[in-house]
């Protein structure tokens, strides 16, 4: 048996969940006694190699192709190499690129795919576990196939260490140019204000849970009192009642005050992505099942529209 | 042109629930419309009424007569009508997994021929986020997956579309026509349904198939998939709750901040 895992990089730079998916295809060739592979497409990919030659890894293949992530020749490169290894594994981050690729070599491919998984089990064939409803359940999946492919959530397991000596080998695809329909023009930085949410000690951010923009003044006031900063999550940045620099998260900024105040936010995955790094977390939500009571360091399971307030008050002069 | 729409209705559970079998016990749960999907309905609305060509918008969704609420809002937002696919081998099915919702939709899509097809990155319930790349894979469509940004070329026959990737950095990347697009929330700005949309909205046509009528058979939605359990996660909470009154729990916090530094 042979596990493969799809490397991912982005203008110049491995990306963290690249040796990530390392650790977990260790750890499954391991449990299987199997190989397990790697690859990396596009790029440095003599550097990226090197980086990607850790602890567990068989061998690594390099894709020589292109500079940038474009999906038309990612799934082509993949599925070439996948016909080669013949992985009964695919590993692929649950990151935006990845979801922009996986599930065509997947479909290309013919194998069930399953993403954002937060665990694999291989005691008794392969079992994934998955969170559904915002996280507020999870659930097993059996996947009854001789051949599989995952994606997997970044920062669920840790980066794999060491330096190995495994055989860096360059692949060799064939990339059909009339396949390849999407072209890549640029990239844009988004929201270059004035405010700088990833310097401020303490932030106040509020999530959906403060219902009406005029709420805000509610947030407003606190930061004040706490001599603090204002930020948010996503769908107050997609409502536009705050600017897009102000966005914590997975496609806004990762932050990492001292404090943090979460107010009537639930923690998604892709906003916790950008807070966990605080020092300390305070949450306040109504909910006293939401997920961010599970990474808070002090929670209040009220309604903000009491305990702000009564918060203001305790800071007022 | 024509436009279809991935439509689906979301199960949102409340604080606390009780769990029935393999799934949440329904007194627990009440249904809306998709976030993304509304994003995506929108997006299609709006490119309908800037389009200086005939604009068909219709919508698609997998499920029980009971989304037809949530489909209606579509309806009323603008679309011009809508295809829903249910069957009892559909309602007896197991884990409807992206590649079992994608050959459903595939079917329809390859019935209505649409020039652009647009869905949610994800759906707020099982989060799979790889329904539109799968069925651009099945239909031979070019695809773009988490687009915050959009712009038809229909001469040229490219959508210019931004990627929002991780870290506020977009990618721009132009698409050869047909694709799929999968829309992300702040795309733009959904309208609220107005009350002669929504008057509207019941006259328009909502077309209910079964598998046998999109042209497929029991077997084409088996999924080598299966979910086995359903339960709460174990609370990896090890938080300090301050319990009383909003205004005591607020003055414990409130300490804790200042120990912290807070406002010194
Ligand atoms: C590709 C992708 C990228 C994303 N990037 C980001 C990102 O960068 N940042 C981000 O934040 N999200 C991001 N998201 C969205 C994310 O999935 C969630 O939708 C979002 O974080 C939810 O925001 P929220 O917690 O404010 O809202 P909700 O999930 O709606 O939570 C609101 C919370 O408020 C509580 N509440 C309600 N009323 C009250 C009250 N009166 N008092 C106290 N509590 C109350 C509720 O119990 C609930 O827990 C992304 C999603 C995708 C698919």
């Amino acid at each position: 048996m042979t596990i493969l895992s799809v490397a991912e990089h982005r203008r110049g730079e491995l990306r963290p969940v690249s040796l990530e998916l390392l650790s977990v295809g260790h750890l499954v060739a391991d449990e299987t006694d199997s190989e397990h592979h790697t690859v990396v497409v596009g790029g440095d990919v003599e550097a990226f190699g090197e980086k990607l030659d850790r602890e567990g890894v068989d061998a690594v293949h390099t894709v020589d192709y292109g500079e940038e992530f474009n999906h038309d020749v990612y799934v082509q490169a993949v599925s070439q190499l996948a016909d080669a290894v013949d992985p009964s594994l695919l590993l692929m981050p649950n990151t935006v690129n990845g979801l922009d690729y996986a599930p065509a070599v997947a479909g290309r491919l013919d194998r069930p795919l399953v993403t954002d998984v937060v665990d694999i089990d291989y005691e008794e064939g392969l079992t994934v576990t998955r969170e559904l409803y915002g996280s507020k359940a999870e659930t097993t999946i059996d996947v009854n196939a001789e051949a599989a492919a995952l994606t997997v959530r970044p920062g669920e397991w840790p980066a794999a260490e060491g330096v190995n000596g495994a055989s860096v080998e360059p692949f060799a695809v064939d990339i059909d140019e009339s396949a390849v329909r999407s072209t890549v023009t640029g990239f844009e930085e988004v929201g270059s204000g004035d405010v700088d949410i990833g310097d401020a000690d303490v932030l106040v951010s509020v999530g959906r849970g403060i219902g009406e923009e005029e709420n805000l003044d509610l947030a407003f006031e606190l930061a004040d009192a706490l001599d603090a900063t204002v930020s948010a999550s996503r769908p107050l940045i997609d409502n536009g009642w705050l600017e897009k620099d102000r966005q914590v998260g997975q496609s806004g900024k990762v932050v990492t005050p001292d404090v943090y105040i979460a107010i009537g936010i639930s923690g998604a995955v892709q906003h916790v992505a950008g807070m966990k790094g605080a020092d300390t977390i305070v949450a306040i939500n109504t909910d006293p099942n939401a997920p961010i009571f599970d990474i808070a360091d002090y929670g209040i399971v009220d309604d903000l529209f009491d305990v702000v307030p009564a918060l203001i008050e305790e800071f007022g002069s | 042109m024509k436009i279809l729409v991935t439509v689906k209705q979301v199960a949102v559970v409340d604080d606390e629930f009780e769990i029935d079998g393999l799934g949440i016990d329904d007194r627990y749960i009440t249904h809306d419309l998709n976030e993304w999907d509304e994003y995506a309905v929108e997006e299609a609305v709006q490119l309908q009424e800037a389009a200086d060509e005939d604009v068909e918008v219709v919508t698609v969704t997998i499920g029980p007569e009971d989304t037809e609420e949530t489909i209606r809002q579509a309806l009323a937002k603008g679309a011009d009508r809508a295809v829903r696919v249910w069957d009892d081998t559909l309602a007896e099915a197991g884990l409807l997994d992206p590649t079992t919702k994608a050959r459903v939709v595939e079917a329809v899509a390859s019935e209505e021929d649409p020039d652009l097809v647009l869905t949610g990155v994800q759906s707020a319930d099982d989060g799979f986020g790889a329904t539109g790349v799968t069925l651009a894979e099945r239909l031979g469509f070019e695809w773009a997956a988490v687009v915050n940004d959009l712009e038809l070329d229909r001469e040229a026959g490219v959508a210019s579309v931004h990627r929002e990737l991780e870290g506020s950095i977009e990618e721009l990347t132009d698409v050869q026509l047909p694709a799929v697009l999968t829309i992300q929330t702040g795309i733009n700005e959904p309208r609220y349904a107005s009350l002669r949309g929504i008057r509207q909205a019941q006259t328009k046509e909502l077309d209910v198939r079964s598998l046998e009528d999109v042209g497929l058979s029991p077997a084409d939605i088996e999924s080598p998939l299966e979910q086995t359990s359903l339960y709460e996660p174990t609370s990896e909470s090890d938080a300090t709750v301050f319990e009383g009154s909003a205004e005591e729990a607020a003055a414990e916090l409130a300490e804790v901040l200042r120990d912290a530094g807070v406002a010194n």
